[in-house]
């Protein structure tokens, strides 16, 4: 295990940034979110969660998909180019590194999703433990330990600055290009400490782990018409906050922007929360927001379970934290499945 | 760069499709015929698959693939005008360019649970599209099924695709037998007038058989009762559906009901499969 | 006070006054009340009023004054203009409406109270004018004005514009806070290249998620232009930001005249995106050319931006303000 101080911190992230695209929380005028290292940046490794997820370093909000252009009235199709270069996704937190598991059933599934692929193939998830969490953290119920991040390389908060940890090859070979600014400790003790500070915190949080026993797979028929949704969905907006804030929610749409010189065709994040997610030439079959509100708990709680045997909401709290009306999945599971944190 | 040649096995890449023949079938519904630049067919696909048909900058959607497997040449596509996409499909030319990807989603089974079996076939409307290439398809290898009945109906004479096709062909082939309605009197139609589920249960046909259906909603919520009223148990029917789609790959939600996606694991289901959550197709 | 409006929700409802009541309910915290329906009342058992009823109701006013029978519904001082704009708007069928006027001395916003450095919060109490937090790990206090919503700030004072009846517990003489327009002379003392930068800077963190659209009372339109997709600025993304800053100047745009400065947009915004500014300087550069105007007061007046007078000022002011 290797030690990293506070002081050595920002030029580790220098010394990645020099070699591989580094994506990172940076804070922006009081708000953190992920984006990519720049000298000028403020990188915020405190800030337990960023109001977006990582999930756009490999699943970005927008991305070019191929543009195509017409000559005589015949296309020219140029695919865009994949992700072709290491890149480093830095302080992911272990709920966010779960929903990479989560992502990976969907766009590595038969047939691959090649952007996807590609990004995957490139990146190199560093993830920090959760020092200090919150109310709103509600992982261990999707048996997640924020203490134990499993990503290439783990980190951990412990006095005067972090531990780290390769736990994989490709954290291994990062470990090595950096190796210069890291200094050879044994923090082991420390990194203990650390874990069970978390794990205590975590025990006494009122919804660290909740009972979701009366979700899973197979249970549709128990639930779809529960008249409880109706109750549930009364406030919501019908916004895509919870849909774009989730490290896990990958509906997309694929539209056109028209370049001027043809078109380029690109996926973006879409929201099935949103009245038109469904909606065609012959109508919608979601016409209600409860119908669309079910929608996104039911898939996350039931038909994700159905399909992939693993539930696809990995407790980080951030639509906790975000719903404008204070709707949320918490709620869902309080309301329709009981009230215990087991 | 890249034509056609698709290195990367990018499932979301389209190919180039050429549209070698235009058929106004009804006012509202023109059948496309597609190849690939080289002339020839653009992929193989099954009696029920669907394949995303986009013109760049307009949109993309799916559609059903109208023409049998057993046809060696083209793909066909009857696509009836509705939306903003199909608007602009039908005011395309022959020798004009689409961009098409697929083949997509499951089949009917033809192979399997079909074989042997007596056929119903009940479509309404523009919903006759994916049922015919599974028609054509039993009636090219005619000699594996037993007797199909089928049963299909439009608003107006007008409105009946195919019709050609149906007299010429169908209404010709040994133990097929073809059963025509419209909604209203019209005339010069000399045929039964009525909707499609009730003339299902006039027809009273004998229960041991598969049923395969496809139609507008309204159409389908009342045959699937009719069906049920004659003794028709839910494992026999087979219905393909439509919601929107956008990547026909299992991945975008768009079409997700239940613990179903109708692109990858559709858009051909048992009723009983869908049965729990029909409130939302 | 959450006592006496439970108290009279149930006597309305008992007495077929009222078919069903808009109120809050209780969270599964302190802190995160959620707008409901009560139709039963035991169902009002769950009813709540605190400092943390911070959204505003009157929106879902537009749907429920369509229901059958009368909806009660609470409204802050500051949320009766926004009911009294969508009146005038006709959105509302004011005469299926019941409104209990409730008194408001500020709304809490958790992220005050969690940016002081309290984490893991298991639960606040309002004692006067302290909060007590008790968290995970430990117990803090902090004043109650430090952790109120950057609106309730400028709070437009107590008066309600529209009600049927009064709260006991309302103040309608509570005055105006000054300095409303602070921050926009703020924006408009800097040189129009810090400007911008200050809008990109805050405008790049929209994620277009449309909370604040969909929560503005002003946005009550049935289908809005960026649902529409023939058009390459539809919702959900952009593919490049300058369409971000499109999105909501064109939104200001829309609601000028007709926006109340409820404060919801900023209220909601995941990014903490202070949008209500854009909204403010046109109620601010209203005021200064059209007279005083507040959009809201009355249901029957002309909005200076929908009425035309001879005095009105020429297009050619923006070229003599610069």
């Amino acid at each position: 295990m290797f030690k990293i101080t506070n002081d050595q911190m920002p030029k580790l992230l220098k010394a990645i940034a020099e070699t591989k695209d580094l994506f990172l929380p940076i804070n922006n005028n009081g708000v953190t979110n992920f984006g990519f290292y720049k000298e000028d940046c403020t990188p915020d490794l405190d800030t337990l969660r960023t109001v977006k997820s990582a999930k756009d370093a490999f699943f970005p909000q927008s991305e070019g998909l191929y543009a195509v252009t017409t000559e005589d009235g015949k296309f020219t199709i140029s695919e865009e180019e994949y992700c072709n270069k290491d890149f480093v996704v830095f302080g992911v937190r272990p709920c966010d590194v779960r929903s990479f598991v989560v992502l990976d059933k969907v766009f590595l599934s038969d047939p691959v999703d090649t952007y996807y692929a590609a990004r995957r193939e490139h990146g190199i998830v560093v993830s920090l433990a959760c020092h200090q969490p919150d109310e709103s953290c509600f992982c261990a119920t999707f048996d997640i330990d924020a203490a134990e991040p499993e990503a290439d390389v783990a980190m951990w908060n412990i006095e005067g600055g972090y531990a780290w940890e390769a736990k994989t090859e490709k954290g291994q070979a990062l470990t090595e290009s950096i190796k210069a600014l890291l200094e050879e400790a044994d923090v082991a003790k420390e990194v203990e400490t650390e874990k069970n500070c978390i794990r205590t915190i975590l025990s006494v949080l009122p919804n660290s782990k909740l009972d979701v026993s009366a979700f899973g797979a197979g249970k549709t028929d128990d639930l779809f018409n529960s008249p409880m949704w109706t109750e549930l969905s009364n406030a919501c907006l019908g916004c895509g906050t919870c849909t774009f804030s989730c490290p896990t929610c990958q509906c997309y749409d694929i539209k056109d922007f028209n370049t001027g010189h043809g078109v380029s065709r690109y996926r973006c994040w879409d929201s099935c929360m949103y009245h038109d997610f469904t909606l065609c030439a012959h109508g919608t079959n979601r016409q209600t927001q409860m119908q669309r509100f079910r929608q996104r708990f039911m898939h996350k709680l039931v038909y994700f379970p159905d399909r992939e045997g693993m539930f696809s909401c990995v407790g980080c709290g951030r639509c906790v934290d975000k719903c404008p009306q204070s709707l949320n999945i918490v709620k869902v599971i309080k309301r329709m499945g009981g009230n215990s944190n087991v | 760069m890249c034509d056609c040649g698709n290195e990367n096995n990018n499932v979301l890449l389209p190919q180039i499709g050429v549209i070698t023949d235009i058929r106004r079938e009804t006012p509202d519904v023109k059948t496309f015929r597609v190849v690939g630049r080289d002339g020839k067919k653009l992929f193989e696909h099954m009696p029920g698959q669907c394949a995303m048909v986009c013109i760049p900058g307009v949109s993309e959607a799916m559609f059903s693939i109208t023409s049998s497997p057993t046809n060696k040449e083209y793909q066909e596509f009857s696509i009836k005008q509705c939306g903003s996409l199909t608007n602009v499909l039908h005011n395309l030319q022959v020798g004009d360019e689409v961009l098409v990807r697929g083949p997509y989603g499951n089949n009917f089974p033809v192979d399997t649970v079909l074989k042997g079996k007596d056929l119903l076939f009940i479509a309404g409307g523009i919903g006759l599209a994916p049922l015919r290439s599974v028609i054509n398809y039993c009636i090219d290898k005619r000699d594996e099924y037993g007797t199909i009945d089928i049963v299909y109906g439009a608003r107006s004479a007008d409105d009946l695709v195919r019709l050609d096709e149906i007299k010429d062909v169908w209404m010709n082939v040994p133990g097929v037998n073809v059963h025509l309605t419209i909604d209203r009197e019209q005339e010069g139609w000399d045929g039964h007038v009525g909707f499609v589920p009730n003339y299902v249960k006039e027809l009273d046909l004998n229960v041991d058989k598969v049923a395969l259906l496809c139609g507008p909603p309204i159409m389908i919520k009342f045959v699937l009762q009719g069906l049920k009223e004659l003794g028709y148990t839910d494992e026999q029917v087979y219905t393909t559906l439509e919601l929107r789609m956008k990547c026909g790959i299992g991945k975008c939600g768009r079409c997700n009901v239940g613990n179903k996606f109708v692109c990858k694991d559709g858009p051909v289901f048992r009723y009983d499969e869908i049965a729990a959550t029909t409130g939302e197709f | 006070m959450q006592a006496e409006l439970i108290a009279r929700a149930k006597a309305l409802l008992a007495d077929g006054t009222v078919a069903r009541v808009l109120g809050w309910r209780k969270g599964d915290t302190d802190f995160n009340a959620e707008p409901a329906v009560f139709e039963t009342a035991e169902s009002l058992d769950e009813f709540v009023y605190d400092g943390f009823c911070g959204a505003n109701l009157s929106k879902y006013m537009i749907k429920n004054s369509k229901l059958e029978g009368k909806t009660l519904v609470f409204l802050k001082p500051c949320d009766t203009y926004s009911f009294n704009q969508l009146i005038k708007e006709n959105r509302i069928n004011r005469d299926n409406t019941y409104i209990i006027a409730v008194g408001c001395y500020g709304k809490l916003d958790i992220n005050k109270i969690k940016a002081a450095g309290n984490k893991a919060i298991l639960s606040v109490a309002e004692e006067g004018a302290t909060l007590k937090i008790h968290t995970a790990y430990g117990d803090a206090e902090m004043a109650r004005e430090e952790a109120v919503l950057d609106r309730c700030k400028v709070c437009k004072g107590g008066k309600h514009v529209v009600y049927d009846e009064l709260a006991s517990f309302v103040d309608e003489e509570k005055p105006a806070a000054e300095g409303r327009f602070d921050e926009v002379k703020k924006l408009e003392a800097m040189k129009p290249e810090e400007r911008f930068a200050f809008w990109q800077g805050e405008l790049s963190r929209c994620i277009r998620c449309n909370a604040c659209r969909n929560v503005c009372p002003a946005c009550s339109c049935i289908k809005c232009i960026f649902d529409n997709n023939n058009y390459d600025a539809a919702q959900k993304v952009n593919t490049s930001s300058f369409e971000e800053q499109m999105f909501h100047i064109i939104r200001a745009w829309h609601v000028a005249g007709r926006c109340t400065d409820c404060g919801e947009c900023s209220r909601v915004c995941p990014e903490n995106i202070p949008l209500h500014l854009l909204n403010r300087k046109f109620i601010s550069d209203i005021n200064e050319f059209y007279g005083e105007f507040q959009a809201g007061e009355d249901t029957t007046s002309r909005a200076p931006l929908t009425n035309f007078t001879t005095d009105d000022v020429e297009p050619s002011i923006v070229k003599e303000r610069g």
